[in-house]
């Protein structure tokens, strides 16, 4: 290194900090800016006509009436979460008990072949994963189940799981990794079985990490849209069961937003359920952020 | 990294200069070869603008010194913009009232001529477990309808398709479509609503492939979109009267309940650009684009195939 470089170390330093800085505020800019333009853009309809009582409470969704229009979310909220709790319901368990294995039980050549694969699993388009849902489950689904739609909640249960099982695996597996390997050492040593070991000292160990790989988990099926609209029947219900289409908030504004005509009331209550879905995933977070600290404080 | 950060942070200013560059040099010859460039300005039926655009697309390949602008907005507006001369074609998925010929006459002195050059016939399709082969439009309109009174393959009069399942299964389209549209307007008439609960596809192949794959379903989707594993349905306008099934035929001759002619109106009888764009869509090549755009075509040679094996039935 000549000398002449040695003096601008300084000014680098003080480059890349600025540099990092500003990425790590961005991010909040970020979120704020889309937030205010999402709600700008709903603003009008939310401030003058919109009947908070029939959105959050009638089923009847019909934006495009001639003679009565009608904006009641209720089905598709409804649909949103219920198609969300079934696919962690599934993807949870099936998740964090993959982590488990690959990172507690996996003899090494195979944990690098199951993560190369899971990876690969997380790259698959959404609309891949809907074609998916649309052809093969669809069939199988009427097949081994006897439904009379394969397009159902069902479906989009099982691709939404399958699309954010491959997330919760490999954050599960990060936090889990993390856990010192003197904790593992120590319970050994104290005589515990290999369960006993997992269940009392790595699940507690890990649960901040394991809690965030649920919570990306989730935010992932709330907010997935292509696969979900192409899977579960785009049907305007409230569901009597697993095997009924539903219709979910993501998927009603990617079919309508593009055909709404720019400020007319059904662009805006479009965007309404923006800010809603916004408003869901920041609950979920808020409250993953509290479960974390509670746990921690302990 | 201190050499490198010169060059960089030049980087974003030379793309912002050469696609500014871009920018002009790409907007200059648009601007002069609008002078020399025959522009048709058409517009009007939502429902025939994709066709429209296809047109106008091809015929540009054909012909590069027309050019063809598509916009939509409706059947009602493309007829004002013609009227006010906005306009030299107006595409019309229904035929001009006399109240708009009389405009028309009044404002330009000219008679508006009507050509004729396609037409959109809807199928109702269902699957071929299914027993039925013809269905009332009152009918259908009680299962589509909201607070329809037909949920129920018993409730027409048919055993449940797969053996057990007795309902309906309720195939339509997302509310956007134009096909949902013309389907209430022809179905369920002017004021009435899709019952909710009805599966939404996204598009018209959709709809025939889930019809398909679910014995107990029943769905509508443009002519052209039948496939020989769905049956489609004879429709009779009311109970006691003939059903017609949907054919080629049938839909030329107006009697297939389900189907409008579309029309393109020009202020008195085309000449120049004009009738040479309106002759080539009446040409093979035309009407085979209306055929691919999912359209019944006018004259029977084109590779249509919506009505195999039924073409001389009723």
């Amino acid at each position: 290194m000549t000398p002449g470089r040695r003096h601008l170390e300084p000014l680098k330093e003080w480059l890349i900090e600025r540099f990092i800085w500003l990425c790590g505020v961005s991010a909040i800019f970020f979120v704020f800016a889309i937030f205010i333009f999402v709600f700008r853009e709903g603003a009008d309809y939310f401030f003058s006509g919109f009947k908070a009582g029939e959105f959050f409470t009638s089923i009847e969704w019909y934006p495009t009436s001639r003679t009565h229009v009608r904006y009641g979310a209720l089905a598709l909220i409804t649909g949103t979460f219920s198609v969300s709790f079934l696919a962690m319901f599934l993807a949870v368990p099936f998740g964090l008990g993959a982590a488990v294995f690959i990172s507690e039980f996996c003899p090494p050549r195979l944990k690098e072949g199951l993560k190369i694969v899971i990876e690969l699993l997380a790259a698959i388009p959404s609309v891949v994963w809907g074609f998916i849902g649309l052809t093969i489950m669809n069939s199988l689904i009427v097949r081994l189940f006897n439904a009379p739609i394969g397009l159902n909640m069902f479906n989009g249960a099982i691709i939404l799981a399958l699309m954010s099982v491959p997330i919760i695996v490999s954050i599960g597996e990060d936090a889990l990794k993390a856990v010192p390997d003197s904790y593992r050492e120590a319970a050994v040593a104290l005589g515990c079985t290999r369960w006993q070991m997992i269940f009392r000292v790595l699940l507690p160990a890990a649960r901040n990490g394991l809690l965030a790989a649920v919570m990306l988990g989730i935010g992932r099926a709330v907010g997935e849209t292509m696969a979900v609209l192409m899977a579960t029947g785009h049907s305007i219900r409230i569901p009597h069961g697993v095997l009924e289409p539903v219709r979910t908030l993501t998927a009603t504004i990617a079919a309508e937003l593009g055909e709404a005509p720019v400020h007319s009331d059904h662009y805006q209550v479009l965007f309404i359920i923006g800010i809603l879905l916004f408003t869901i995933t920041f609950v979920i977070n808020i409250t993953a952020d509290f479960i974390v600290r509670g746990i921690g404080r302990k | 990294m201190m050499k490198m950060k010169g060059p960089f942070s030049l980087l974003p200013l030379l793309l912002a200069l050469l696609l500014a560059a871009g920018c002009l040099r790409g907007r200059q010859p648009g601007q002069q070869g609008a002078g020399q460039k025959q522009v048709i300005q058409n517009s009007g039926s939502d429902t025939m603008v994709n066709l429209a655009q296809a047109w106008a697309e091809e015929y540009v390949r054909i012909k590069p010194a027309v050019s063809v602008e598509v916009s939509g907005g409706g059947s009602g507006t493309g007829i004002a913009s013609l009227i006010n001369g906005t306009a030299d074609i107006a595409n019309c998925s229904r035929e001009m009232t006399f109240a708009e010929r009389e405009r028309a006459r009044q404002n330009t002195g000219k008679d508006p001529v009507e050509h004729l050059v396609g037409y959109d016939a809807l199928a109702i399709f269902v699957n071929l477990q299914n027993p039925l082969h013809e269905i009332t439009l009152e009918d259908l309109a009680e299962i589509y309808g909201e607070r329809g009174r037909i949920e129920r393959w018993s409730d027409l009069g048919v055993q449940p398709p797969d053996g057990k399942r007795d309902k309906i299964i309720i195939i339509s389209r997302q509310s956007n479509s134009g096909t949902y549209e013309y389907f209430r307007e022809a179905v369920l008439g002017k004021t009435r609503d899709f019952r909710l609960g009805t599966i939404d596809m996204h598009g018209s192949k959709d709809v025939v492939e889930l019809v398909a794959r679910t014995p107990g379903a029943i769905g509508y989707s443009g002519m052209g979109y039948a496939t020989d594993r769905v049956r489609m349905l004879r429709i009779a306008r009311k109970h006691g009267e003939t059903a017609y099934a949907p054919t080629v035929p049938n839909t030329q001759k107006g009697i297939y309940p389900v189907a409008r002619p579309l029309f393109m109106y020009t202020l008195g009888e085309p000449e120049g650009e004009l009738r040479d764009y309106l002759e080539w869509i009446h040409s093979p090549e035309g009407q085979d684009l209306v055929v691919r755009s999912g359209y019944v075509s006018l004259s029977r040679t084109g590779s249509h195939a919506p009505a195999q094996g039924e073409e001389h039935q009723p």
